[in-house]
């Protein structure tokens, strides 16, 4: 057991965990629990919605595999990665104080109220409730494992002991703090993910003996390693185009990022939170690629990708620096788990029990069916990543691609397109997800592309066809 | 939504709309950025790259420059054209 590099590490979780606490305490002196639990009380500032931003965007690359596959694919993979700094400002900007305003006036506190105040259809609603159920569980369970695994092998202790440190600590807090724990606790791990990928690359370029150095290493190595093509050469430009779709703006249809652009203050924070976000985004996945690309000089034939971070910080960082720096991917994943888990508790909570279940519930029940289904989410989470069943892997591999073809539309076009109508959004989503699953088990990469973009194309023609086709009927309806 | 909007209420929006397409504008110019100097300047033969500090050329202008000029347009965009509008105005008068 490495205790130089794990006392810093705990007690950086520690710092997480005491704010988790501290702003747990708030919630439980406020009356708008609702809105407080899953929400924040809308009064987020600009830094801490750009790291909260920041941390989950993340995330999204942690399930392309991140610096594990630069390090076998070489700068492609980097160049892949860096699609990723048109999160920074799109979404904020395309969403933007169009959808503050409306999720305000709806009294909205999840992407789901969202769509059921514009499209007020009981199938849209419970369509979108149960892919979030679904796609983001699975996600979720796959972050657990990946958490598991990092303390697994950075402390050396049993895969099972391993998981249970880990779901405790993410239990704890999130059942506790809600919104606001999760998107403080966003804001330090965002930091620490900032300066420890800087640290961490300073100190691998030096080990390497220098750009030049390693750059003529990898060539020696493979020379496709510093080409755009992927050692390889698999990784065609239409393919890697894709991802600015998947990774990029696609992202602006993710719940668990929708739901952080209806939680600010003000249009000042959103402004701050644009540019900080970009900046920070493209540090973050600039530096991590790198490493992990620059790792492979270093420390040549690391056949599980996952332990390229631990392994090179253990290697060119004193053991105290490494503890704190490993504590960035570590942050990263937990980050992850708590905001798909309070999503996917808002989803049944709020989405399907309040609105189907028993709409007058009392203040103090959803409060206390808030807190425990959260806890009975994290349990039965904990269980499958005992023991992960196949299908949990395999719907993870889509479960973001699937989540953006169901709802990339219905968001924007709901918020920017009058004639939109609940036909249409649900064809949208329908055709979205269908396709998407159709084209990712049949014909995967058509035309060269990620099996992600048709569905995102013709989810489209789907919305905006069904909509104009079913004018009449809304017509009808509405002087009825 | 279909009530009467108040002209302040209208040119939020107006403001908001201006701004999102804002945002179409910039990814498309970072998309261009990052392809043609990916593939323009990538897409020879690894022994006829040149560099541009320690990094091959292609790389560094496509990620490295790309993305500190995406960070300096989106700084200038939001601090020129970016409008500070109130959200709360019309929710509080249900």
């Amino acid at each position: 057991m490495n205790w130089q590099a794990l006392v810093p590490l705990i007690g950086v979780l520690l710092v997480i965990f005491g704010a988790g606490v501290w702003a747990g305490k708030h919630i439980r002196s406020s009356n708008t629990f609702m809105q407080d639990y899953f929400l924040g009380g809308r009064n987020l500032g600009g830094f801490v919605l750009a790291m909260t931003m920041t941390a989950t965007y993340g995330s999204a690359s942690s399930f392309i595999g991140g610096p594990g596959t630069a390090y076998t694919e070489g700068l492609g993979w980097v160049l892949l990665a860096m699609t990723q700094v048109s999160t920074g400002y799109f979404v904020l900007m395309v969403l933007g104080k169009k959808f503050a305003i409306v999720t305000r006036q709806y009294k909205a506190v999840t992407m789901v109220d969202f769509l059921k105040e514009r499209y007020r259809s009981k199938w849209v609603v419970l369509f979108s409730a149960f892919s979030i159920i679904i796609f983001l569980f699975s996600a979720m369970a796959a972050q657990w494992i990946g958490g598991a695994r990092l303390i697994e092998s950075l402390v050396g202790i049993p895969y099972t002991t391993a998981l249970f440190i880990f779901a405790l600590f993410v239990l704890i807090y999130v059942t506790i703090g809600g919104f606001r724990a999760v998107a403080l606790t966003d804001a330090i791990q965002g930091t620490i993910m900032f300066v420890g990928t800087l640290i961490l690359l300073i100190a691998t370029i030096i080990a390497g003996g220098g750009l030049s150095n390693i750059m003529s290493n990898l060539t020696a190595e493979n020379p496709n390693l510093i080409t755009p093509y992927g050692a390889e050469g698999t990784l065609t430009p239409a393919f890697v185009s894709s991802f600015w779709i998947l990774v990029g703006v696609g992202v602006v249809a993710l719940p668990q990022i929708t739901v952080r652009a209806m939680s600010y203050k003000d249009s000042r924070s959103m402004h701050r939170a644009i540019i900080i976000g970009t900046i920070v985004v493209g540090v973050i996945m600039l530096n991590m690629h790198l490493i992990g690309v620059f790792a492979r000089p270093i420390l040549p034939g690391i056949e599980v990708g996952d332990r390229v971070m631990p392994l090179i910080a253990l290697e060119v960082l004193p053991n105290w620096l490494a503890g704190i720096v490993l504590a960035a991917p570590m942050a990263a994943i937990m980050s992850t788990v708590d905001s798909l888990l309070l999503l996917v508790s808002s989803a049944i909570v709020k989405d399907v029990y309040l609105n189907y279940v028993e709409s007058k519930a009392s203040h103090q029940r959803v409060k206390r069916l808030s807190i425990g289904i959260t806890a009975v989410l994290g349990i039965i989470v904990f269980l499958m990543a005992l023991n992960p069943p196949d299908l949990i892997i395999w719907l993870n591999l889509f479960a973001f691609g699937g989540l953006e073809a169901a709802f990339i539309w219905p968001i924007v076009m709901g918020l920017y397109w009058k004639k939109g109508n609940k036909y249409g959004a649900f064809a949208s989503m329908v055709t979205g997800v269908g396709f998407y699953i159709l084209s990712d088990t049949f014909f995967p990469q058509p035309f060269g592309l990620h099996s992600v973009v048709l569905p995102v194309a013709v989810s489209f023609f789907a919305y905006v066809l069904v909509s104009l086709g079913t004018q009449d009927r809304v017509m009808n309806q509405a002087s009825r | 939504m279909e009530e009467q909007h108040s002209h302040s209420s209208d040119s939020n929006y107006k403001d908001a709309n201006r701004e999102a397409l804002i945002g179409v504008g910039l990814v498309i110019f970072n998309f261009i950025w990052w392809f043609a100097f990916a593939y323009g300047l990538g897409g020879k033969d690894p022994s006829e790259y040149t560099y541009a500090f320690g990094l091959p050329a292609w790389f560094f202008y496509s990620c490295v420059l790309g993305f500190v000029v995406m960070a300096i347009l989106v700084t200038i965009v939001v601090k020129k054209w970016f409008v500070e509008i109130p959200f709360d105005e019309e929710g509080e008068e249900k």
